[in-house]
């Protein structure tokens, strides 16, 4: 029996008057990577940006509904929630480096976080190594990290998530603005740090949510249509729509 | 098509004239100033206290005066000013009452300086008793920069990119952690601009400091803030419209005017800088 890390009970999401989740229920299992799938617009990114409680800023926002990580309630007012988000990490569509150095865009979290200080060489650097990106920027960490090349900076990204550990990543369409060549660096690093972290991916790319996902999650206009393993949306669709949307009908 | 070729030369004509008209405007004046101005300025000039009526010696007190001005301006403006913008950006919720706040620091920096003179007669020298200093035309100008800085500010906050905020706040990072740490730093040479230019813009204003503290003549560089001062814009026009032996002090006024163009150049050119500098960064 898997465990459940992460998930939504009866959630509705609206902006102002638009309802944009309706009545979502669903549990990610720990260690396994989850691809939300669907076409524009059917709330992928608004239902993973809940998570982290990304919608916090924005004043027209209004969940209803709960959500928890392992038993703990996301939304109740006592749970500070930059310790949540320390727990929840997020990965974003665009590579979004800080202004920094490419050391310190990893030092940074790290020290807001009160780490040891001589421990924070060694969590960085393995922190690099775990995304792949050490042999590539071990000579020059001073330099700045928006020198480095889009899918380097979507690496940095990673790790700069990794670093503080946190138990869940959510990625919002990681690969979208890179080239294939990166975007399977990418894939592969996913598959790799499934092991330590519960993934949630937000994707387009039908090929990439077979390659990469345990399982697969269908959304359209703000519902949860089908959730279940990789192979049985892909191959043994029990939805019409689903059926219909794999298959390029319509997206 | 010959028509039409005609008419886009015409055009070229009309935009290409109108830039070459402001532009000889400013050459102008620059050369009138400058050719009269360059003579009388010397060491002596800017070293030396006026002597005898203002017909000979220097205008050190002047620049001095100036001086002073121009950093309690800053010190009062700057940190109101940027934190203002800081509220309105970062953490004001979309509101009619935010809208009305905006619209009407927009709409005080519209206000005429002579009625900010106005105001810190009232405010600064009477009700609160500073009486004409340097102290109070210095918070009278602060009071003129404020709506400027705050303006430019939140244009340089708004230029910083959501996803940034959003990827130290991902990183379970407090909002105030975010604004210091990643906003500021990111934003610092767009707001350096702005207070930069504004308080070049303070330095060089006549009217506001009329009523709150600028004198003809002051005997010796006062040190304290509760004196009145002497200040180059006042003093170039004393000399230029006031003086009863205008004739004879006429290269002087032009001397004064080539001094103070040249201190508010030299911080447009630090402006300049600043931004040059970020533009190559990025």
């Amino acid at each position: 029996m898997e465990t459940i890390k992460l998930r939504a009970e009866n959630l509705d999401l609206y902006f102002g008057k638009k309802q944009i989740l309706k009545n979502v229920n669903i549990n990610f299992p720990a260690n396994q990577v989850t691809s939300l799938i669907g076409p524009s617009g059917c709330g992928k990114s608004t239902l993973l940006r809940t998570f982290n409680r990304m919608h916090d800023l924005i004043p027209e926002a209004k969940i209803d509904g709960k959500l928890f990580l392992d038993d703990l309630d996301l939304y109740d007012k006592k749970n500070s929630v930059t310790a949540i988000r320390k727990r929840i990490g997020m990965v974003f569509q665009k590579p979004n480096p800080l202004p920094k150095s490419i050391y310190d865009n990893l030092s940074y979290a790290l020290k807001i976080h009160n780490y040891p200080v001589q421990q924070i060489p060694e969590l960085i650097e393995n922190a690099l190594k775990e995304s792949f990106l050490w042999d590539e920027v071990k000579e020059e960490l001073k330099k700045p990290a928006v020198k480095l090349s889009g899918g380097q900076q979507q690496r940095l990204c990673i790790a700069r998530t990794t670093v503080i550990r946190p138990e869940v990543i959510l990625m919002d369409e990681p690969c979208s603005a890179l080239d294939p060549i990166s975007t399977k660096k990418i894939e592969e690093l996913i598959l790799k740090l499934k092991k330590d972290f519960t993934i949630v991916i937000v994707t387009h790319n039908m090929q990439q949510a077979q390659r990469i996902s345990d399982k697969v999650a269908f959304m359209y206009l703000g519902e949860l249509i089908e959730f279940d393993t990789c192979d049985a949306i892909f191959h043994h669709p029990k939805n019409e729509l689903t059926h219909r949307y794999i298959g390029g009908h319509f997206g | 098509m010959i028509k039409k070729r005609l008419f886009n030369t015409f055009n070229w004509i009309i935009l290409c004239g109108s830039t070459l008209t402001v532009c000889m405007f400013l050459g102008v004046i620059l050369w009138d100033i400058f050719s009269k101005g360059f003579s009388s300025v010397s060491w002596d000039f800017v070293t030396l206290f006026p002597t005898d009526g203002m017909t000979k010696g220097g205008i050190l007190p002047a620049i001095v005066g100036t001086v002073i001005l121009t950093f309690i301006t800053t010190l009062f403006s700057v940190p109101f000013g940027v934190a203002c913008a800081i509220y309105l950006n970062e953490y004001a919720r979309p509101s009619v009452l935010t809208n009305i706040i905006r619209a009407s620091i927009r709409n005080l920096a519209g206000i005429p300086s002579i009625i900010y003179g106005l105001f810190g007669l009232a405010l600064f020298v009477q009700a609160l008793h500073l009486g004409t200093s340097v102290l109070s035309a210095g918070l009278t100008l602060g009071l003129l920069s404020l709506p400027y800085i705050i303006t430019t500010t939140e244009e340089a906050l708004k230029r910083i990119p959501n996803s940034l905020r959003e990827a130290t706040l991902a990183l379970g990072v407090t909002q105030v952690e975010t604004i210091k740490d990643v906003v500021l730093p990111k934003a610092l040479p767009g707001i350096l601009t702005g207070v930069i230019l504004t308080l070049s813009r303070a330095a060089g204003e006549t009217a506001p400091i009329l009523f709150t503290g600028v004198a003809f003549y002051i005997n010796g560089v006062s040190a304290s803030l509760n004196q009145e001062f002497m200040a180059l814009p006042y003093h170039l026009y004393m000399l230029s419209t006031q003086h009863n032996a205008i004739e004879q002090v006429r290269p002087l006024a032009y001397g004064t005017a080539t001094v103070l163009i040249l201190l508010v150049f030299s911080l447009n050119i630090v402006a300049f800088y600043v931004r040059f500098k970020n533009r190559t960064q990025d």
